[in-house]
């Protein structure tokens, strides 16, 4: 199993005020192959630990520690040179499909961009690869001619995959990918999801605040709590026997399907004398 | 909750039609009709949950609105306690209107930044006249307290609050005038679900206290399931299938409820 990012010691703080710790000593690996879930509350840190890794992080924001995608340092890399593994190397797909498109070029067009810039296809070549990637996303190629608002929100989240995944990236990540998007809609995008870290080969981060998405797409969990990751394990050591107070709390939260569960909300400062006891 | 209270149906919408005309073809030159709400009927009884589920379009929060007489409707009717709503106008709606409430998903957008919250949860009282300034005052607090926020908080404003504080106040909003019906609109959908599982046992709570009827929309199966007696499913304006949740949980009739139910998230792990 070969591993695709490490991040190591990751510290992120607010320049103007360096002792409001917003993520705290995150270390994490992420594998081939694989769906790691961060899940964790509004606040926890999961977006801005996905979004140093891509290297967007506010310039109000300072990242401290070592993250390394495939054996490459990206904290010391500047701008441009992260610009060249963004896009290609590394894919990024975001909660919001219509604010991350641009609505007045064709999709086509759009997922053509990268393709252009990180392998200089161009014309028919471009064409081809640009009707193969949509349909890998099970859009009809002659969609490419439409505009992002001709496009349902479900359709618009897989040409989102589509530019994501158009340079064969090794690693994947998603930012709450399905949380606007109807529960039938998110079914699919969610199994389309697997399908293409399965067949890449992807090594993918998928940030989520569902417990049931989790169950449903994860390989190994990550929970964060105030910007620390108290718990790691495989999908089925943190669903079935969370060890840490806080992920029992948390999916003690979590209503089920079946309606069998009683519902208990968190109650913070009992964690808090645990935190303090232990 | 006694068995004779529920048998009793406290709101009733009879055939409610509602079309919206669109804009279309070139340059918007042409018009389609939208049926948003397609022979709509549906009847809460009294002290229980009766939730609505569908995904977006299917006509959910149109059927709200309608239901409180928010948004006006081609044909059909509200009946409340037997009375038709729609025949009602001036001083005798707003009497009803007092027993009909509502509370909104967004906590952030539903409450007015330059009130105090004294002010917000007051003004339904003060609108309809109940009580002198004193005891208006005095009911806003027990309100406040009762939903899990301080007297204090009176003096502050929304945006000093959380989101999960946020709906509390539109809950004491909509709550402080004793109604019978109230119309929660995606009430959880913005929050996180450690303060989601807090404000559904709130409602919970209230309910049994208050003998509160519940319209609760939603497209989330897991919360109505943990919050409906009866749920009715919705698809593209018109009803799919209805019943009581455990039977349309356990054992959906129509396709389109079968498959709903199958994309649950987590469900197939389960």
């Amino acid at each position: 199993m070969s591993e695709i990012l490490t991040i190591s010691n990751l510290t992120i703080t607010p320049k103007n005020a360096l002792s409001r710790v917003l993520v705290n000593n995150v270390s994490l690996t992420l594998s081939a192959g694989k769906t790691t879930c961060i899940v964790g509350e509004s606040g926890s840190g999961k977006s801005l630990t996905a979004l140093s890794v891509m290297g967007l992080l506010s310039s109000q924001l300072q990242a401290r520690g070592s993250i390394k995608f495939l054996g490459q340092e990206l904290t010391s890399l500047d701008n441009k040179a992260l610009q060249s593994i963004r896009g290609a190397k590394i894919g990024m797909i975001f909660q919001e499909p219509m604010t991350s498109l641009n609505p007045v070029l064709t999709v086509g067009y759009q997922i053509g961009e990268a393709l252009t810039a990180h392998l200089g296809l161009k014309g028919a070549a471009l064409k081809l690869k640009v009707a193969s990637l949509l349909q890998q996303v099970g859009i009809p190629p002659a969609r490419a001619n439409s505009y992002p608002d001709e496009l349902s929100g479900g359709q618009r989240q897989r040409v989102m995959i589509a530019m994501s995944i158009a340079c064969e990236p090794a690693l994947l990540i998603a930012d709450e990918p399905t949380t606007a998007l109807d529960v039938t809609v998110q079914a699919q995008i969610l199994q389309l999801l697997d399908e293409l870290k399965t067949r890449m080969n992807m090594a993918m981060l998928f940030i989520t605040h569902d417990f049931g998405v989790v169950a449903d797409i994860a390989d190994d969990v990550i929970v964060m709590f105030r910007g620390e990751i108290v718990e790691t394990g495989t999908k089925k050591e943190v669903l079935t026997k969370p060890k840490h107070p806080y992920t029992k709390a948390l999916l003690a939260c979590v209503p089920d399907a079946e309606g069998k569960k009683q519902l208990k909300p968190i109650d913070y400062a009992w964690l808090k004398d645990k935190k303090a006891a232990a | 909750m006694s068995q004779e209270n529920l048998k009793q149906v406290i709101l009733q919408a009879k055939n409610l039609v509602k079309t919206y005309t669109q804009r279309s073809g070139r340059f918007g030159f042409g018009s389609t009709k939208i049926k948003a709400l397609n022979d709509v009927s549906i009847s809460l009884k009294a002290g229980s949950t009766l939730a609505v589920v569908g995904e977006s379009g299917s006509g959910k929060s149109t059927l709200a609105r309608c239901l409180l007489q928010l948004h006006p409707f081609d044909s059909g009717e509200v009946l409340f306690q037997g009375q038709d709503l729609a025949k009602l106008s001036g001083q005798a709606l707003r009497d009803v209107r007092k027993h009909l409430q509502m509370v909104f998903q967004d906590p952030f957008a539903s409450l007015n930044p330059r009130m105090k919250v004294g002010e917000i949860v007051g003004e339904g009282l003060l609108i309809h006249g109940l009580g002198s300034a004193d005891e208006q005052k005095e009911k806003v607090h027990q309100m406040l307290k009762r939903v899990g926020l301080e007297v204090a908080d009176a003096q502050k404003y929304p945006h000093q609050f959380s989101g999960g504080q946020r709906q509390r106040i539109g809950i004491a909003r909509a709550l402080v005038l004793e109604p019978k019906v109230v119309v929660c609109d995606e009430p959880v959908s913005a929050l996180d679900v450690s303060v989601q599982a807090q404000i559904l046992l709130l409602l919970k709570a209230l309910q049994r206290e208050m003998n509160l009827s519940y319209i609760f929309i939603s497209h989330d199966l897991r919360v109505v399931r943990h919050i409906a007696d009866e749920v009715v499913v919705m698809h593209q304006g018109s009803i799919v299938e209805q019943g009581a949740v455990k039977d349309i949980y356990n054992a959906p009739q129509q396709a389109y409820t079968q498959q709903l139910l199958s994309a649950i998230p987590g469900r197939k792990a389960a």
